[in-house]
């Protein structure tokens, strides 16, 4: 039974559900939790990709999201571009910003990556603060538009906003499965496996990493676009590293490197908060030793774990099947 | 003349500290090969500690550090048993996300027992010394000193203790000190327990001319980061080093450059040599 849910049927029945989520909740706060769910899930998909899938643990992803929001909006709000066009040039910036960076900060290995990103996070975190002539610094940008109306499609209810992020996570999910079933997906892998490895393969390692790098913060960048439309409010904690930490645990909670994990992590755990909002202020008293536990005794989360079980069960079954 | 040996004293002041926390964090690199990302944290409780000890119970400012050194060493001794110690075999990845963990519970934990606001850390040594046209707040002083003479006596504990001689073989050569007898559990919390000491000690001498917050630890441990990785991570001489280099940069780089940017310093400093040199500055290769 559980096996069917595997693939392309699980897949749909996700996808019900979510179309389905409004008329069942007959409250728009909840819609605004989800939509929130659905943003931060696109970003942690990218996070995903460059952690889980390729190996590289980048610390600087919520700054990335940042620059993304950020350029919504200044150029909405100080240059008077439409949301649309800003949306696209968001992706576009940050990526710009994104090849550098990743160019520098790639040639790193493991921790000394990680210490680096941490510190690229904090930079992008200060120039927003500090940089009062573009960013309001620490002000904020107050004022920004709601994305504007496709054909009669407007975006002003939160039910509309719903759809568009519920559209965006969708697309999200769509591009990552291509990614990461290709060959392209399979040389991040190797890579992640071990760089010696991947390089006696024949991958160039800098130009894949530098690949993944960019698609990850991509979808940072279109996700902190999407944050700018929906939120309509920036302010420099927005690029603050806890947002990385919040991705990560979303990610380790459902399982790295895996598809569905991430996803189930990030839509799972704002809904748990929204139930213990007591703790909302103090929520990483308890999530900080969950996290701890999860890595000391459920490293692959549990969407992971479970994958990993059921991959045993079949390799078992087809040992039992054959008589040798 | 007068304007510069106020940027030198400035300088002095905040590389005494930096270095004091990147001490800690390379000594714990050097035997566990963790960036433990929860160092900032031990930092932070440690100048809250002092700032409790001094305030509820009218404790003593020297004493109030003591005690501060005293809980978070056990602290640390504590994560590393409970955190680091099961996970001494991964690599990579999941002992870094174990030290966020850390970090988060304890951040978390301390705006639970003392609040999100910031507290100014009293101190007896208000007073300000005139040197020859310099004004040196006498609090300043006293973190040079008391920073530099840490230094001396933790070099001293490395080279000159069978113990502190022990947190160096394992530095050097894990399964070569083990051969030798040498505990490795016992060495790893030691190890830990020293660290926070050196946070705790540098954050009640740092608080006073500072804030005290959940958050105070952010700034400094990313910086001592720069420091390590630009030292070299797990280099003694290296984290002292670096810890002048980028408290003399922002000292200067605060007055001569800007002072609204003095925090991006460091890191832009960090991204313009690991631009060119990927090992950092002191290391031949890694």
């Amino acid at each position: 039974m559980l096996n069917r849910l595997h693939g392309p049927l699980g897949w749909t029945l996700l996808f019900l559900a979510g179309l389905l989520f409004p008329f069942v909740v007959g409250n728009d706060y909840h819609l605004t939790v989800m939509s929130t769910a659905y943003l931060f899930a696109i970003a942690t998909l990218g996070l995903n990709l460059i952690v889980g899938y390729t190996g590289q643990f980048n610390l600087a992803h919520a700054g990335f999201m940042a620059i993304g929001a950020y350029t919504v909006g200044i150029l909405t709000v100080d240059h008077g571009f439409s949301y649309w066009l800003s949306f696209v040039l968001a992706g576009a910036v940050t990526v710009a910003v994104g090849l550098p960076l990743g160019w520098v900060s790639l040639r790193l290995k493991g921790h000394y990556f990680s210490i680096f990103t941490l510190c690229v996070g904090y930079i992008i975190y200060l120039v927003i603060e500090k940089w009062e002539d573009l960013t309001h610094g620490p002000v904020g940008i107050i004022g920004i538009p709601a994305p504007e109306p496709i054909g009669d499609f407007g975006f002003e209810t939160p039910r509309a906003q719903y759809y568009l992020m519920f559209f965006f996570l969708v697309l999200g999910v769509w591009a990552m499965r291509r990614i990461v079933n290709s060959l392209l997906g399979r040389t991040f892998m190797a890579i992640r496996n071990g760089d010696d490895l991947a390089e006696a393969l024949g991958i160039n390692l800098m130009r894949n990493k530098l690949l993944a790098f960019l698609i990850s913060v991509l979808y940072a960048g279109w996700a902190g676009a999407l944050y700018a439309g929906f939120v309509r409010f920036l302010g420099p904690d927005i690029a603050g590293v806890h947002h990385t930490f919040d991705m990560t645990m979303y990610m380790l909670i459902g399982g790295l490197g895996t598809l569905i994990g991430p996803l189930f992590g990030s839509l799972s755990v704002p809904w748990i908060t929204q139930y213990l909002q007591f703790l909302q202020e103090y929520r990483f008293v308890i999530f900080g030793p969950i996290l701890i536990l999860l890595v000391i005794y459920l490293p692959h989360g549990v969407v992971g774990t479970w994958l990993g079980w059921r991959a045993r069960r079949a390799a078992q079954v087809s040992a039992a099947a054959k008589p040798e | 003349m007068e304007i510069f040996f106020q940027q030198v004293l400035n300088g002095l002041t905040l590389g005494g500290i930096y270095s004091l926390v990147a001490l800690g964090l390379t000594l714990v690199y050097g035997i566990l090969h963790v960036p433990n990302f929860a160092h900032g944290a031990f930092y932070m409780v440690g100048a809250f500690v002092a700032y409790t000890l001094m305030t509820r119970w009218g404790v003593n400012y020297w004493l109030a550090m003591l005690g501060a050194g005293v809980v978070v060493a056990v602290l640390a001794a504590i994560s590393e048993r409970l955190v680091f110690h099961p996970l001494r075999h991964e690599s990579g990845l999941h002992p870094m996300i174990a030290a966020i963990g850390l970090l988060l519970f304890l951040e978390a934990g301390a705006q639970v027992i003392w609040g999100p606001d910031f507290l100014r850390m009293p101190t007896p040594y208000t007073g300000i010394l005139d040197l020859g046209g310099v004004t040196a707040p006498v609090q300043r002083l006293l973190i040079i000193a008391a920073a530099f003479t840490l230094m001396l006596v933790l070099h001293l504990f490395l080279t000159r203790t069978v113990m502190g001689s022990t947190i160096i073989a394992m530095a050097q050569n894990r399964e070569g000190a083990s051969l030798v007898g040498i505990d490795a559990n016992r060495v790893a919390m030691l190890t830990f327990a020293v660290s926070g000491v050196l946070a705790a000690f540098a954050a009640t001498l740092y608080a006073p001319i500072n804030l005290v917050y959940p958050a105070m630890g952010h700034l400094v441990i990313t910086k001592a980061f720069v420091i390590i990785i630009l030292g070299g991570m797990g280099s003694v001489p290296g984290a002292i080093l670096g810890g002048l280099i980028i408290g003399f940069a922002e000292a200067f780089g605060a007055f001569y450059v800007s002072d609204h940017y003095k925090d991006i310093i460091a890191f832009a400093a960090l991204v313009v040599i690991l631009s060119f040199r990927p090992q950092g500055i002191f290391k031949g290769g890694h």
